[in-house]
């Protein structure tokens, strides 16, 4: 009886110390982060609330409140991001639909069309929309000549030129968790309400687009999130007329090295991210969000 | 054709006809997505100083400029080089953790997957900004060495999630069996579970080497000197006025994003088979 317990006692050991081992090997992946993020931003964290004086000071965040640009500087970033979600639901629930009803072989053909761009570099995709919306750009000049308008727009270096760039780099990250939301649902319930007499329609609302709505979560608060810090789309095609949150973190660095006010502008960015995800959490599954795109 | 437009298109019974606007809507939609992108590659062999569509003449020198310039080619060899090199860091860190954190059941797994996965959650700017700071301290600001553990950073959280639902649906009784038949815990990974799960890893690879050559924010940050990437280049010829070499070297990156993908959706495929 005495050996079988120290036997049970040495086994439960050992099994302790292999988890721990196994644990182990995430440690390389885990002290990267550590160093080169978690450190760093808890450093901003603790430089924000440095005064200039060098001692603990509100100023950083008190200058926030105060000054008007700050609050036109959030407000943008808020509009901006609300109107790309918004925009991006509008545009990309019909084509997660379509691409739900077609045939397998047939939708992923579909699919390859929401992928391509979706891995082309976000450079890329900005630069091409400064070509094609600028004044002598394509869009102008078949405009015109198609009679839509007489003279040249100004489309770019502007918000409408920064919207349509960021709903084009964003309607991947909506129609992929929609789609595979829209592929989810058990096409036997539209039956059944068909049987029961609803009218295609009533069936849609009342049926399907409800059985859609985590997947169209998922990705709207992935877009919101994604805009509230975006940085190159709008610095490119913004022309420094849309200026959002990530644009005057970077700036007070790169022109004015002024690591307090930067610093406290990423806390507040920080925040409202985490802020997003955890009530995105509170309804969605992390691991849903996470690995939903793939 | 008129047939199929009055066939029942879906379970409801609305016909094609009822919902032909829904595929011309979606055809545009597509078409909106795919050709802005695609656009550019017959641009970039236009003879003019503003970029045409369809281009009056056809040339080659924006290309060649391209290939002449000293800074260019400088910063395409970090690119390519810190693609690399972050592929190479990446993938084992990634797969490694994936495997730690699948295989081990201490309590705190969860806590570590949420730390893994933060550089995908925090907003990139912050990271920049951070990992500026940090390299100040460390001094190695504008070194590939920098440059590639930053991007790795960013690749991590890809690895473990590709990785890592790839272990999701492999047998662990497997290893075990191997390794009740006197094989070592490394010798039962490498040759029985890696070689069922290398197409996540493979796959896992080619999305750290693309997370690396396209990101523009870190590298614009931590990246210059003697080692400056493409994309910071790009960004900051952007910024003055619309190069048509930028349209040249878009199109060989759009050229090395499509290699990636296909490359990734062969061996995606061979999961299947």
């Amino acid at each position: 009886m005495a050996t079988t317990d120290i036997n049970a006692s040495g086994l439960r050991q050992d099994e302790r110390m292999e988890r721990l081992k196994l644990f182990g090997l995430a440690s390389p992946a885990l002290l990267l982060v550590l160093v080169i993020l978690v450190i760093p931003v808890g450093w901003l964290f603790y430089v924000s609330f440095v005064g200039a004086d060098g001692s603990f000071s509100l100023e950083n965040y008190e200058r926030m409140i105060e000054r008007k640009s700050y609050a036109r500087i959030f407000q943008t970033t808020f509009e901006v991001s609300i109107l790309t979600t918004g925009l991006c639901i509008l545009i990309g629930y019909p084509l997660a639909y379509f691409m739900s009803q077609l045939p397998q072989r047939l939708a992923n053909l579909c699919l390859l069309a929401v992928l391509l761009p979706f891995w082309t570099s976000l450079l890329v995709r900005t630069y091409a929309w400064l070509v094609l919306l600028q004044k002598q750009g394509l869009v102008n000049n078949w405009a015109i000549s198609l009679g839509l308008w007489d003279e040249p727009l100004k489309m770019v270096h502007n918000l409408n030129g920064t919207l349509i760039g960021m709903v084009h780099i964003m309607l991947p990250f909506l129609i992929l968790p929609t789609y595979g939301a829209m592929k989810a649902i058990d096409r036997d319930y539209l039956k059944a309400a068909s049987n029961l007499g609803a009218s295609p329609r009533r069936a849609f609302w009342t049926v399907f687009f409800p059985l859609s709505t985590p997947g169209l979560f998922a990705g709207s608060l992935m877009v919101f999130v994604l805009c509230l810090g975006f940085f190159v789309t709008p610095a490119i095609l913004g022309g420094g007329r849309v200026i959002l949150v990530s644009m005057k973190i970077v700036s007070n660095i790169e022109l004015f090295v002024n690591w307090g006010a930067a610093s406290a502008l990423g806390v507040v960015l920080l925040a409202m991210t985490i802020v997003v995800l955890w009530v995105a959490s509170r309804f969605l599954n992390l691991d849903q969000m996470t690995g939903g795109g793939h | 054709m008129l047939t199929w437009l009055k066939s029942p298109a879906s379970e409801t019974q609305v016909t094609h006809g009822q919902r032909l606007w829904l595929y011309v809507l979606a055809i545009i939609i597509m078409i909106l997505l795919v050709a802005p992108t695609l656009i550019v590659v017959p641009m970039s062999f236009s003879d003019s100083q503003y970029l045409e569509f369809p281009p009056e003449t056809w040339s080659t020198r924006w290309y060649s400029h391209y290939l002449n310039s000293d800074e260019w080619m400088l910063a395409t060899r970090t690119s390519f080089m810190a693609a690399f090199l972050t592929m190479l860091v990446a993938t084992p860190m990634g797969v490694l953790a994936a495997y730690g954190l699948h295989a081990s059941k201490v309590p705190f797994i969860r806590a570590a997957f949420v730390m893994l996965i933060t550089p995908m959650m925090v907003p990139v700017v912050l990271i920049a900004v951070g990992a500026f700071y940090a390299y100040v301290k460390l001094q190695i600001l504008y070194t590939m060495t920098g440059l590639v553990l930053a991007h790795s950073l960013l690749a991590i959280p890809l690895v473990l999630i590709v990785t890592g639902s790839a272990l999701k649906s492999y047998d662990m009784n497997q290893e075990m069996a191997a390794r009740s038949l006197g094989a070592a815990r490394w010798k039962a990974f490498l040759t029985i579970t890696l070689p069922q799960i290398r197409f996540a890893v493979v796959t896992s690879a080619l999305l750290s080497f693309l997370a690396s050559f396209d990101e523009v924010v870190i590298a614009m940050f931590i990246s210059g000197g003697d080692n400056p990437t493409l994309t910071r280049s790009m960004f900051n010829a952007l910024r003055d006025q619309i190069d048509p070499t930028i349209a040249a070297i878009s199109t060989i990156m759009i050229l090395v994003t499509t290699l990636m993908m296909a490359l990734a959706q062969i061996f995606g495929r061979g999961k299947e088979g």
